[in-house]
């Protein structure tokens, strides 16, 4: 327990801390954007693609400094992103082919400004690996600062715009017909997937980035159906996951941040997968569960009251291999006890024989015409 | 002559190139036609985690059972991903990047942990190292050729062989899959065997170029070869012949300008694909600004062949068959009217006469054409 507030009342822990909190609120809120309009896989080529720029930036400020090689990120960023849309358009290559065309390129570039970097060496080449996989414990002081500018400006933006990101989100096409400028909004929020990735460099790297975009969004998706709490669980999953991994990589030796980050994400998504109310897949399961029940018990239920129909007796008693003939196999114990216990049917007995028989109660027959559709006809006399 | 051949380094870094370079290019003319160009990218990426767990279980770094064993891993990206997408809770594109970037980061967080005993790092896990392929090498019929040579000799003669011999199957599967399931060709099959071999064919060449590199050799190459053909063997032949170029040639420019040869080599692809998007004939930019402009040239000579002539023998002739009038009246810009005007000149649609523009017969009939008048 002491240990733990040592850590947190460290300087460079709370700074990493803050920072990792920061970006993945900010990459938590967007992604959220960017997984609805199904464009996951553009953060990842974007990301690939912020390599070159992260070198470049490095090359012309001649070290690293923050402020240049988040400028060169985003540039080479925003230009593959035109060049995707070139590819798109004026051309007949799916959408796929372009993500990955605008990735391996943009990334070979960015290998190939990489050695340049090394062999001049320097003593900041090393620093420039961290953007690779992301190094929590080199952000500074002063990159908070630029952090948070970025992620204000981000949240100032998506206020501003709400309704309008919301309607492109959800139904451009109708955007479109109300007149609204669709294509300059989907470019600010691709725009700002840009600038959350570039964000994020530090944290979690070029190469896993487009996990803190995604499993974010992914899980909160599982929680609620409506957008506004969608994009705050978003957030809080996304600081959690940058806090979390940060904290764990800043006191383990060797670990890089983004692999950290990434898994604790995942691990949020398979949760939420798994348990989110009416959505994950043991509701489902459970769901379906429930509905074979009623239809096994609407079939038992048919069944009885078709054989009292043919046979002009409410109370017929129905013998156990009757009700295998017509059903194709007995439902479960279980099943007919909770229908005994909900006083539809009734075990009788019907000497001479002695295997068990079933009829039907009056609330069974009409629990029985209810699920029909059909008025219950007269007793029979 | 053919051991001077092996012994030699530079011959061996191109050829390992080449042989990554034919075998992802062969594959992936598939994958960028069904439109699954982006699975490459999640199996190049997760079979990082494979290879680490094959060797904490196996102690192999390299050979059928390292290939094989962590082939499975791409197979399993593309399935979890199938699986997680046919849940409906994520979409198609969100369930690739949420299986491969896990298991990546898991892989990268195996290596760490034991990075004393593993002689890979993150570094080459990303970029490869084909500039030392030649370190390691094994004896095949008396000649030591080195390890990457070997396998990717022969994972690129299963590719060949599988693309050769069910290559009616594949271009059916590819163009109609519908078709092909109705005549009994299993295209399911046929697509998880194509992504099989990619991910051996990704492990193989996990060594020489890395993970992410490996993505430019399988998608840029083949979809370089589809802007320039629409024949399906020669988008293959060209997209195996685009890659050998890029090898060669990004070997040479990496050691001219002392930088990654891998990276320079996946570069190279991207410089094919841009000097094909701008000037391929027909379809690249270039040809589509042609023919863009001639096409407003042509129904600009139209338009104004047919204002000449509503206007003709009319009260108002003096004032609408003028240059002036298509600048005030049809409002456009004073070039656009004269290069009209010449263009129509040139084609013997019109000819000046007293100041005012008239038409030619052969104008006459052209608009005659347009308003669906027969000549009389």
């Amino acid at each position: 327990m002491t240990a733990l507030l040592d850590l947190f009342s460290s300087g460079i822990v709370r700074t990493v801390l803050m920072g990792a909190a920061m970006l993945g609120a900010l990459s938590g809120m967007l992604g959220a954007f960017a997984v609805l309009r199904r464009q996951s896989l553009l953060g990842d080529a974007l990301s690939h693609a912020a390599l070159p720029g992260v070198c470049l930036g490095f090359l012309v400020a001649g070290g690293r400094d923050l402020g240049s090689v988040l400028a060169g990120a985003f540039l080479t960023g925003a230009l593959a992103a035109l060049v995707m849309m070139l590819i798109v358009r004026r051309t007949t290559l799916k959408t796929d082919a372009a993500l990955g065309i605008v990735l391996s390129v943009f990334f070979a570039v960015g290998i190939v400004l990489l050695t340049v970097i090394q062999t001049r060496g320097g003593a900041g080449s090393l620093g420039l690996m961290t953007f690779l996989f992301g190094q929590a414990a080199a952000i500074l002081r002063s990159d908070l600062w630029v952090m948070g500018g970025i992620g204000l400006a981000a949240l100032a933006v998506v206020l501003a715009f709400w309704k309008e990101f919301k309607l492109v989100s959800f139904d451009a096409d109708f955007a479109r017909a109300q007149g609204f400028p669709v294509t300059m909004l989907e470019a600010g929020l691709t725009v700002m997937v840009a600038l959350a990735i570039v964000a994020g460099l530090q944290l979690v790297g070029v190469v896993l980035m487009v996990a803190l975009l995604i499993a974010p969004a992914a899980a909160a998706r599982q929680w609620t159906s409506s957008l506004g709490p969608m994009v705050l669980l978003s957030a809080a999953i996304g600081a959690g996951s940058g806090a979390g991994g940060a904290l764990i990589s800043a006191t383990t030796r060797g670990l890089a941040t983004g692999p950290v980050v990434v898994l604790i994400a995942t691990a949020v998504v398979l949760v939420s997968l798994l348990v989110a109310p009416g959505r994950g897949l043991l509701w489902q399961m459970l769901a379906a569960r429930r509905a074979r029940a009623r239809i096994s018990d609407g079939r038992m239920l048919a069944t009885l009251q078709g054989l009292a129909t043919a046979h002009d007796n409410a109370g017929y008693p129905v013998e156990q291999g009757m009700l295998q003939t017509a059903l194709g196999a007995m439902p479960p114990a279980r099943r007919i006890s909770s229908l005994e216990q909900r006083g539809l049917i009734r075990s009788v007995t019907h000497p001479p024989e002695t295997t068990p028989h079933w009829e039907l109660t009056d609330a069974g027959h009409a629990e029985a015409a209810a699920l029909s559709g059909q008025p219950r006809k007269e007793r029979p006399q | 002559m053919i051991a001077a051949v092996f012994g030699s380094i530079p011959a061996m870094i191109i050829l390992t190139g080449v042989l990554v370079g034919a075998s992802a290019a062969l594959l992936g003319s598939f994958l960028v036609l069904r439109g699954n160009a982006m699975l490459t990218d999640a199996i190049s990426h997760s079979i990082v985690f494979g290879i680490i767990v094959v060797w904490l279980l196996t102690g192999h770094m390299s050979g059928p059972v390292q290939v094989l064993g962590a082939a499975l891993t791409g197979v399993l990206t593309v399935v979890l991903s199938e699986l997680l997408a046919r849940s409906r809770l994520v979409k198609m594109d969100a369930a690739i990047g949420l299986v491969f970037p896990a298991l990546f980061a898991a892989g990268v967080i195996l290596i760490s942990i034991h990075a004393r005993n593993v002689h890979i790092d993150v570094d080459t896990v990303l970029l490869g190292e084909i500039g030392f392929v030649w370190l390691h090498t094994v004896t095949v019929f008396g000649v030591r050729v080195p390890v990457a040579v070997a396998t990717l000799g022969v994972v690129l003669a299963v590719n060949l062989a599988f693309v050769l011999v069910l290559w009616k199957e594949l271009k059916l599967a590819t163009f109609d899959a519908g078709l092909a399931a109705a005549l009994g060709f299993l295209p399911g099959a046929l697509h998880y065997a194509i992504l099989t071999l990619t991910s051996v064919t990704a492990v193989a060449a996990f060594d020489a170029v890395g993970a992410i590199l490996f993505i430019a050799f399988v998608i840029v190459p083949p979809a370089t070869a589809y802007l320039l053909t629409r024949r399906l063997w020669l988008m293959v032949v060209l997209a195996v012949g685009l890659s050998v170029a890029a090898c060669v040639s990004g070997y040479f420019l990496a050691l001219r300008w002392n930088v990654s040869i891998g990276g320079m080599m996946a570069s190279m692809t991207g410089v094919w694909f841009a000097l094909a998007l701008l000037f391929a004939p027909g379809r690249g930019l270039f040809a589509q600004a042609l023919r863009w402009r001639t096409e407003r040239l042509d129904h600009d000579c139209r338009v104004l062949v047919a204002h000449l002539f509503t206007h003709e023998d009319t009260p108002a002739m003096a004032e609408e068959n003028t240059l002036r009038a298509l600048v005030d009246h049809l409002r456009w810009p004073e070039p656009r009217a004269r290069a009209t005007v010449l263009r129509a000149h040139d084609r013997d649609l019109i000819e000046r006469r007293d100041g005012l523009l008239t038409l030619r017969p052969k104008g006459t009939a052209v608009a005659r054409a347009i308003f669906g008048q027969r000549d009389h």
